[in-house]
């Protein structure tokens, strides 16, 4: 869908992006993550065709970046901004016509998109008394009424009550499922791999680490494991096997929490091991969080 | 192209909507005609809107007789009472309004020197409150053509054949052009001039700081991120001045026509008026008044025999190129800021030279419209729109004109080209002070 080929940005005192490339697949939610100033921003400017990189190029199914792409592309910045005194319906209308709708079309899909998301009363309303919230749903939908085969998301999901988050989680999914390309920037990484198929960690203009969040995940697993239990594990402690190595223990309010790495074998022989001694709550593979990895790469780079 | 068209739409639409757009529409040309209504209505009533006074002349001397004559100001009673202080108590209890006591005996100094006066001195208006300028001034004027008489007759001159005697000079300046002598007037030119300068000077501020506004509304609110993610900078920036362009010329037109609507009604008020006022006042002071035609009446010719189409259309091309100009340096500059506060030191270089033409354009120009200054003036684009705009209606040479306004084209494209570097770097650009060094920098930012 999008390729970025090599691109380098550099502002007058500093480097945004250096040497930065990525291959967004079609269909993908595409998680481009990074703390604050990063460069996240001005590679999806450059996407977006607001600035031109000073080196390197990019691709839009195949052929080079031009304004014709305009319309293809959907974006929701990160600061939100509408027409203060403008009727929320016109704004819609009007940000959908510069996005190449015909004003026909813009009413029809505006319309439906209203009565999506239950704010048909808020037509004829001005932007100014609406909340922070009701903005965002707004703005939404201004950027996905032109129906663009890519959409780039800039923290999407900030000024959402919890339930309102949701529902517009469940709108971009839905996209997705429809064939929506989606490129998604955060900063906040919370549950982030539940999210995207893909991701890309920059930092200080470098990327740092990208590809599949399934990839990347099972390159960070170690064959670990968090048994639950109760029961009295002191006991065994001498009896442990070579293969399994206790690697940490420590006692909660209603069970005890230990950690194995198996070193050799499969977590059913460790189960195995554990069941004659002690009561096993529960178990789980400890994978790091793409937070986790993040903080680990940040502080490494 | 198509986007572009939509900008202006919406620019033009949002403004013409606004209820203040609607008052100011109305609003102004009452404002203006009930202002120039009342201002004829004081001048031609002044008389009879200020009190006449009555003022007690006390003249032991006789020097005065009871030749002075009443006006609407002033008029005067007399009394045979020698000393003031009887008159004083009376004056008091407000009998009258003012005591002119004209002592009697000569002015000796004068008399002692050689001199041939026989007037009197230590005069007196006593009042109980200040008397005004004009009171003043009748009463004086009144007492110096008495003795003006006295004079003439003393020395033997013929006062009836002395008022005959009115020598009337009228001079009518015609224009010599190849096709031909046109008869001109430097008044109207005069006031036409300044009134079609004033009327840039204040649209170009007007609709140039909204554009400013307008431009950094959408840079604090951050729907410009939105928007040049679908249009060019370039293309929102003259979207936005071209849409209030439209806003100014609907707003101008709108004037004209109300006004030409207007102008009718209250002009026959003042002309029936005036009419009757100046055969009254013709009549009573025959002997006082210099010429019989009235001043007033050319004018009005001269005034209809200008030369409208090339007035307007002269006016309109200033209008709109001088708005061009300014306002691409006042998108730039709202480009460039945060907030209104940091507008000032921007706004500054924008407003002197704009603020330089309409002075030195009331000051000079009109006087000298055809001095090297002010041909020098008109050429510079950044004060054309408001000095050629003096020298119009004086009828420049037709060279001079076209030289202006080929200037003002290059300088409006050359403002628009600096003022688009300005205002896409800018309107990315949030929460950092911006110096003039920055400015020039960002000219020569690859996009």
């Amino acid at each position: 869908m999008l390729s970025i080929r090599d691109i380098t940005k550099v502002y007058a005192n500093h480097t945004a992006l250096s040497g930065l490339s990525m291959e967004i697949e079609k269909g993908s939610i595409y998680g481009l993550l990074g703390p604050n100033g990063a460069g996240k921003t001005s590679l999806i400017r450059i996407i977006n065709q607001i600035t031109a990189p000073d080196s390197g190029s990019i691709f839009f199914e195949g052929e080079p970046l031009q304004p014709k792409h305009i319309g293809a592309i959907g974006y929701l910045p990160e600061e939100r901004g509408l027409y203060k005194k403008m009727e929320v319906g016109e704004q819609v209308l009007y940000l959908a016509q510069l996005k190449g709708l015909s004003r026909k079309e813009a009413l029809t899909r505006a319309k439906n998109w209203f009565l999506q998301l239950e704010i048909q009363d808020w037509w004829t309303k001005k932007v100014e008394d609406l909340s922070k919230g009701m903005q965002q749903k707004v703005q939404f939908i201004a950027t996905v009424i032109h129906e663009p085969p890519f959409l780039i998301l800039d923290e999407p999901f900030t000024g959402f009550d919890p339930i309102n988050a949701e529902i517009i989680k469940q709108e971009i999914l839905n996209l997705n499922r429809k064939g929506t390309t989606i490129l998604f920037s955060t900063h906040r990484l919370e549950n982030i791999e539940e999210f995207c198929t893909h991701l890309t960690l920059i930092n200080q203009s470098k990327k740092i680490l990208d590809g599949k969040t399934k990839d990347i995940l099972n390159s960070y697993r170690s064959n670990t494991y968090k048994i639950d239990f109760i029961g009295n594990l002191d006991a065994i402690k001498n009896q442990i096997p070579h293969h399994f190595e206790l690697k940490s223990f420590k006692t909660g309010a209603e069970y005890q929490e230990a950690e194995f790495k198996i070193l050799d074998g499969g977590v059913n022989d460790l189960v195995s091991f554990l069941l004659p001694h002690i009561q096993i709550q529960g178990i789980r593979e400890s994978i790091p969080s793409i937070q986790d990895i993040f903080i680990q790469k940040v502080s490494q780079s | 192209m198509n986007k572009i068209l939509l900008i202006i739409q919406r620019e033009y639409l949002v403004r013409v909507r606004k209820r203040t757009f609607l008052i100011m529409t109305f609003l102004v040309p009452l404002l203006i005609a009930g202002m120039y209504g009342l201002i004829f209505y004081l001048v031609l009533n002044q008389n009879q809107l200020s009190n006449q006074q009555k003022v007690m002349v006390l003249d032991p001397g006789k020097t005065f007789g009871k030749n002075l004559q009443n006006s609407n100001a002033v008029l005067f009673q007399y009394t045979n009472q020698k000393s003031p202080d009887s008159l004083k108590k009376a004056l008091l209890q407000k009998k009258f309004d003012f005591l002119l006591y004209i002592p009697a005996g000569k002015d000796t100094a004068l008399s002692a020197m050689g001199g041939e006066s026989q007037d009197p001195r230590g005069i007196q208006l006593t009042g109980q409150k200040q008397a005004s300028i004009q009171t003043l001034g009748q009463i004086q004027d009144e007492m110096e053509r008495v003795l003006k008489n006295r004079d003439y007759q003393a020395a033997g001159i013929d006062t009836a054949k002395l008022n005959r005697i009115k020598p009337k000079i009228h001079i009518d300046n015609t224009v010599i052009t190849a096709e031909g002598e046109k008869s001109s007037d430097s008044l109207v030119s005069f006031i036409i001039g300044i009134i079609a300068s004033i009327l840039i000077y204040m649209f170009i501020f007007l609709y140039g700081v909204q554009v400013m506004r307008g431009v950094m509304e959408e840079k604090t609110s951050r729907v410009v991120e939105v928007i040049i993610s679908s249009v060019k900078p370039f293309q929102l920036m003259m979207g936005k001045i071209i849409g209030i362009a439209l806003v100014g010329l609907t707003q101008f037109l709108l004037w004209v026509l109300l006004s030409s609507l207007l102008s009718p009604i209250i002009s026959t008020g003042i002309n029936a008026k005036t009419k009757t006022e100046i055969s009254t006042k013709t009549l009573q002071n025959t002997s006082t008044v210099n010429g019989s035609s009235s001043p007033g009446l050319e004018m009005l010719k001269a005034l209809g025999s200008q030369n409208y189409p090339y007035l307007i259309s002269c006016f309109l091309f200033y209008f709109l190129t001088g708005y061009l100009l300014y306002s691409a340096l006042f998108a730039a500059v709202g480009a460039a800021v945060d907030s209104e506060t940091e507008t000032q030191q921007f706004m500054l270089p924008i407003s002197l030279p704009l603020v330089f033409s309409i002075i030195i354009s009331s000051n000079y120009v009109v006087n000298n419209p055809d001095s090297t200054l002010s041909v020098w003036l008109s050429m510079i684009p950044l004060f054309s729109p408001v000095v050629m705009m003096v020298r119009v209606p004086f009828h420049p040479p037709l060279w001079q004109l076209l030289l202006s306004m080929l200037f003002m084209i290059l300088g409006f494209l050359g403002t628009v080209w600096v003022a688009g570097r300005i205002y896409r770097t800018g309107i990315l650009l949030y929460g950092k002070k911006i110096t003039f060094k920055e400015l020039g920098k960002w000219l020569f930012y690859k996009s």
